[in-house]
């Protein structure tokens, strides 16, 4: 039942023109940026051999790429998860899951899944970009993999949170201007505090992706994510059994 | 072949009900008990109990905003009641929803379309929803899309459609996998003339083997689909019975009596036979009589007689407006009457 609603899901948004002139523009965005940070790389090269313990390419190609997609995908997120339920229950298909023979629990973990998948299609060229540079050079795979990871939960605790909000409200504008609000508020709490051990650092799911982006995996980081999308998830379900309570 | 033969007998398998068994009265296929429920301050459903019998159509009949809506939503899990019990083949809604639900074919208010699929996609997705092994599934499709008039249709975009056809894909999704218990809300809204009677056909096919409820505020409806009837206002059920018996609540004989030189009231109510007479306009009048003893040809030579120029006799019909609207205004004196 799951991966029905997730499929579902998948068929609408690629039914629509929309959804492909953001991959479309996304993609463009990426490869450009990839492609400065990699001729700044060659410009600097020369500079770079003399040093004792150079960063190579892995780390100044690939780790700024990954941070930007990580801030794109900020203020991109809340534009796909808006529709997920405020638009069902503004064009009423909401009646059709709620008298389905499944609960809360298939609708929010599918309709998860199922943007979840599409935003990984998305990101998937980030590391298919980085490896075509293994014809020339090596890479620092652990680097690679640490981004991949964190970037994957990065991107699971935006939907759940921008799923949560979205069943919060009727309106899709205010489910993604709402999402945004909070994952940008998150973010400048995040960079706002001047002291490096405020508790406000914390609260920012980019700042715990920063040691991600460093190749740092940390279990703390990890549970943090784990634990920031199960508790939407969760809440969620909850604002959908809400709905059969209050109307 | 042999898959479509398979394909048919596991849809059967997975729609039959699992508990008819140990059931009292197999036959019942939805109760709901003393249903009430409010939003906020103001009580919406009082007190609502209904049953629906295999191969029975319901028609839930009210005024806008008398709660049947409300009461559909809860009949098929999409809205809680504050108290009372759903069963829907002898499976409690509250208890088990996920395996009642399976049972359950719903249109809403307004058809649940996921406008940017085509027809044929989005009823493979309703049909496998509702539990449809994905084995049986183009069975079940074909057989709708034939019932509601769609084959035409199946490869177009749901946005595309005329209203007509939109609620027809609505209607499709709510039969595809052969639901024991069919929810219709308002099902004729926004069709043409020639779509509602073949929507109508449907309905009463279907509600020969199913049961059937929809909620609707068109009288000729309830009079040519619904075996019984059940009235609505201000979210308690006034009325319930059959729609025949129904049509003959408060029946009234008489006829409407135009005269160019009309004589004094009295003088028409002293007619022997009529027992009652109002004046509705200077020339016209309502001229009642008790139903076996017709005063009519009596009035007739009396008026040659008199020279009243009689220019029109007509008889009372009531319709089935005058018997809702009659039901309706009596319960309002009535429960005026108890505050």
């Amino acid at each position: 039942m799951i991966r029905l609603i997730a499929l579902r899901e998948l068929r609408s948004l690629y039914a629509m023109p929309s959804t492909w002139f953001v991959l479309a523009v996304l993609q463009f965005i990426f490869a450009w940026f990839f492609l400065a940070r990699l001729e700044a790389f060659l410009e600097i090269q020369p500079q770079l051999a003399q040093l004792a313990n150079p960063p190579g390419v892995t780390l100044t190609v690939a780790a700024p790429l990954f941070y930007t997609a990580a801030l794109l995908l900020m203020m991109l997120v809340p534009m796909f998860t808006m529709r997920l339920i405020a638009e069902e229950r503004r064009n009423q298909t909401l009646a059709l899951l709620l008298s389905a023979p499944l609960s809360g629990r298939h609708i929010v973990l599918g309709k998860f899944a199922g943007l979840l998948g599409f935003l990984l299609v998305l990101i998937a060229s980030l590391p298919l970009m980085i490896y075509s540079l293994a014809l020339g050079t090596s890479l620092d795979h652990g680097l690679l993999l640490a981004n991949c990871i964190g970037l994957l939960l990065l991107t699971a605790s935006y939907v759940a949170l921008g799923m949560y909000i979205s069943a919060l409200t009727t309106q899709p504008l205010i489910a993604a201007i709402g999402a945004l609000a909070v994952l940008v508020g998150l973010w400048l709490a995040d960079i706002g505090a001047a002291a490096a051990d405020s508790p406000w650092h914390l609260l920012s799911p980019l700042h715990h992706f920063q040691s991600f982006n460093a190749g740092l995996l940390d279990s703390a980081d990890v549970a943090y994510f784990v634990l920031f999308t199960a508790s939407f998830l969760l809440l969620t379900m909850k604002r959908l059994h809400n709905n059969r309570v209050y109307g | 072949m042999r898959t479509h033969i398979l394909g048919y007998i596991q849809l059967n398998l997975q729609l039959q009900p699992p508990l008819t068994l140990s059931n009292a009265s197999p036959e019942i296929t939805l109760s709901a008990r003393n249903l009430s429920r409010r939003f906020g301050s103001r009580q919406v459903i009082h007190d609502v109990t209904l049953e629906l019998k295999r191969g029975e159509v319901l028609g839930l009949l009210g005024h806008n905003g008398a709660g049947k809506s409300t009461t559909l939503q809860m009949l098929t899990g999409c809205l809680l009641p504050d108290s009372g019990a759903i069963d829907i083949c002898g499976i409690s809604l509250r208890q088990q929803p996920t395996l009642a639900k399976a049972y359950l074919g719903y249109l809403p208010e307004t058809p649940p379309l996921y406008r940017e699929l085509c027809v044929h996609d989005y009823l493979t997705f309703t049909a496998r929803l509702r539990g449809v092994q994905s084995t049986a599934v183009p069975e079940a499709l074909a057989q709708t899309l034939q019932r509601c008039g769609l084959d035409s249709v199946r490869q177009k975009i749901i946005s595309t459609l005329s209203k007509g056809y939109q609620q027809r894909v609505g209607i499709a999704q709510a039969i595809i996998h052969n639901p024991a218990v069919i929810v219709l809300d308002e099902p004729t809204v926004g069709l043409d003339p020639t779509q509602i009677r073949d929507i109508r056909t449907l309905i009463r096919e279907l509600g020969n083997a199913h049961s059937v409820i929809l909620s609707t505020h068109l009288l000729n409806e309830v009079e040519s689909v619904c075996d019984r009837v059940e009235i609505m206002q201000h979210g308690r059920l006034i009325y319930g019975d059959s729609s025949v018996r129904m049509q003959h609540y408060g029946q009234v004989s008489g006829f409407i009596i135009s005269l160019r030189h009309p004589p004094a009231l009295n003088e028409l109510e002293a007619i022997p036979g009529v027992s009652r007479v109002e004046q509705l306009s200077p020339e016209q009048f309502r001229v009642f009589h008790a139903p076996d003893d017709n005063p009519g040809s009596l009035l007739l030579s009396m008026a040659a007689q008199q020279g009243w120029q009689l220019e029109q006799l007509t008889p009372l019909h009531t319709t089935l407006e005058d018997v809702f609207v009659k039901i309706t205004s009596d319960e309002t004196v009535k429960t005026g009457a108890l505050k």
